[in-house]
């Protein structure tokens, strides 16, 4: 079902298509993915397990797990989650795991290989990513952008809610609207951006591989910018592969981004800022928020925004986890269980809900995965989300002249991300045309505001972490 | 911190008005006693009647006597922390920032305190929808005089 109104956000869905699923047809909206119109035509289940057959949905929804891959036009392994659906597109479950050569049926990527030449390349347009190439833009470099999703923004795209910071950092614009005016900053100032193009390697002499719409290039850049953001973590417990169960982001992608209903009663788990930031926007939707459960004895969020859920009359259970799922091939229901300073489930306390949606806010991972491949030198630190590339306050890595911004250094705000994006764009700027004394006084000014922004109670945990990570860089030869 | 525990402030990490000037005319009461890095609603003020003392990590603060309720840091505030108190009509109105579906005005609404506990019922007074809030609105509710300091949300009756 798709969402009719929305108090902050207007859907202007685009012309009408359909495509095939297992033969069914499908209706669906331009730029709606095929995860998306499937889960909006009420169908959750994408794939099933290979040896169990149980029944899998997506997970993340913006192209970081395996959740949702699926057999389309032939092609094996899609992320139906950042595909576009098209009209008269085939669709099928993959229900047997496509590894050898002879099954996956994918691009033919290496008959012609055109090189691409650029000062630098970006891989991720979230906001850091943006604000690396607007700030080098400004210098006249030309940056490009290499953005595995079909849209732009990042995660800033299903943001509803007013950010926090200074003037600066647009406070008190809305995250949609920051990604709509870093998108048009970055396209006035004639950044190249590359859509739906996913990296698939890094190879030596800073060179990625890329694969756009079913070719292979070479990019060859004299520096490298990796601000891949973060992938949603998950928990154990009996029924977490049920779809239903997403991470608390997917359910905003599907609600804020597409306009499409995630579910009528929603269980969220976790009350960090992303928990319950989430809640209130379910809230906003129309849809009912049945409870939000918090394994540790306190609220993580700011008070500010778990007020906003609390005099609306929703549920917080602190020391609480989720300890079941229970349904057949999606939610159906959910127990929580109180637990005590052991991290012990307390017996007696279970209580059933009424859900059909579990949000799993308990965490994000930082998405190493291209820069651990290429041989960058790795730690890790909790504080910081777990592994993590080592960098210096200039944001650059082992590999030199590339560097990296945004949750992939640590696990922060947008505010943060986009003085960390500026910091590494002039960093890199710095690199291609020599040292400037007016980007010198940039990156200055940058880096006092992001000390600035932690350095009250919330910045402590990524002050600890830092304080681990530069030391470990220094040890390292990473000044 | 009691706060951490609950998810929301209580009136003793509050600072109220004395109710001689909750009797003159509407005032803004902020709860953000939390340390954020923000500051939109210090510049927002049109009356400068809004303070962070020392780095955008303090919490604001606001002058009652040069405060004129006038509203307008509702409806810039990010973390929807500020309201409007009033005593000046001779029963209680409590504005809070909201954005969800709007009620209609006039519409008879159970009244709710910061924990979400239902404390009494009130209407909706008035709502403001300006362009310069963004989207945000201010809900004016009406209520017992006594109930102003308690009252933070609403539900509609089905």
């Amino acid at each position: 079902m798709r969402l009719k109104k929305h108090p902050i956000l207007k859907f202007k869905r685009k012309k009408e298509i359909t495509f095939f699923y297992e033969g069914q047809p499908i209706i669906a909206y331009e730029d709606e993915p095929i995860a998306a119109a499937l889960h909006a035509a009420g169908i959750t289940t994408l794939s099933e397990s290979f040896r169990f057959h149980r029944a899998r949905g997506f997970f993340c929804a913006i192209g970081k797990c395996a959740s949702c891959v699926m057999e389309v036009d032939g092609v094996s392994n899609v992320k139906t989650c950042i595909v576009p659906a098209m009209q008269g597109m085939k669709v099928k479950k993959q229900i047997k795991a496509k590894v050898s050569p002879e099954e996956f049926s994918g691009p033919k990527v290496f008959k012609q290989t055109p090189v691409i030449k650029t000062d630098f390349a970006i891989v991720g347009g979230g906001p850091a990513g943006l604000s690396a190439a607007i700030y080098a833009a400004r210098f006249g470099i030309k940056p490009m952008i290499i953005e595995e999703n079909f849209l732009m923004g990042g995660q800033l795209i299903k943001q509803t809610h007013k950010f926090f910071g200074s003037k600066s950092h647009y406070a008190s614009i809305r995250g949609i609207d920051i990604a709509k005016i870093l998108i048009n900053d970055a396209q006035e100032k004639g950044v190249d951006i590359w859509t739906s193009s996913s990296v698939v390697g890094f190879f030596s002499g800073n060179t990625l591989g890329v694969i756009k719409e079913g070719q292979y290039y070479k990019v060859k850049a004299k520096t490298i910018l990796i601000s891949t953001g973060a992938s949603e973590k998950s928990i154990s417990f009996p029924g977490n592969d049920l779809p239903g169960v997403y991470g608390a982001g997917a359910i905003q992608t599907l609600m804020n981004v597409y306009g499409i209903i995630p579910g009528k009663r929603v269980l969220i788990l976790g009350a960090g800022n992303i928990g319950v930031i989430v809640a209130y926007q379910l809230l906003q939707a129309g849809i009912e928020v049945v409870a939000v459960a918090e394994a540790l004895p306190r609220i993580g969020a700011y008070i500010v925004h778990s007020a906003k859920l609390k005099r609306l009359g929703v549920p917080i259970f602190t020391s609480h986890t989720i300890s079941h799922v229970f349904g057949k091939d999606r939610v159906e229901q959910a127990e929580i269980v109180e637990i005590n300073n052991k991290w012990q489930k307390i017996s007696g306390t279970e209580k059933r809900l009424d859900v059909d949606t579990v949000g799993l806010a308990v965490g994000l991972s930082p998405s190493v995965e291209i820069l651990s491949q290429a041989g960058a030198n790795m730690t890790y630190i909790p504080e910081l989300g777990g592994y993590i590339t080592l960098h210096n306050i200039n944001m650059e890595t082992s590999i030199p002249g590339t560097f990296i911004a945004g949750d992939i250094s640590g696990i922060e705000e947008a505010s943060s991300a986009m003085l960390e994006g500026r910091i590494a764009g002039l960093n890199a700027t710095n690199k291609i045309i020599g040292e400037n004394k007016e980007i010198e006084q940039e990156i200055t000014k940058n880096q006092k505001e992001l000390v600035e922004l932690r350095e009250g109670p919330f910045g402590e945990k990524i002050r600890i972490g830092n304080q681990k990570l530069y030391k470990e860089a220094e040890n390292n030869g990473i000044y | 911190m009691e706060y951490t525990k609950k998810g929301y402030f209580l009136e003793k990490h509050i600072k109220f008005p004395s109710k001689k000037r909750l009797r003159e005319k509407p005032v803004a009461i902020i709860e953000c006693t939390q340390n954020i890095p923000c500051n939109p609603c210090v510049e927002a003020c049109p009356f400068g009647a809004i303070t962070i003392e020392g780095n955008i990590n303090s919490s604001p603060e606001v002058n009652f006597e040069t405060c004129t309720g006038c509203g307008f840091c509702l409806g810039i505030c990010p973390g929807l922390a500020i309201f409007l108190m009033d005593l000046s009509k001779g029963y209680g109105l409590v504005t809070i920032p909201y954005e969800l579906f709007p009620p209609d005005k006039g519409e008879p609404v159970d009244l709710l305190d910061r924990s979400g506990q239902k404390v009494g019922e009130g209407t909706i007074e008035q709502i403001r929808n300006l362009k310069k809030y963004d989207r945000t609105i201010l809900v004016t509710l009406k209520m017992d005089e006594k109930l102003i300091k308690i009252v933070r949300g609403f539900r509609r009756k089905k």
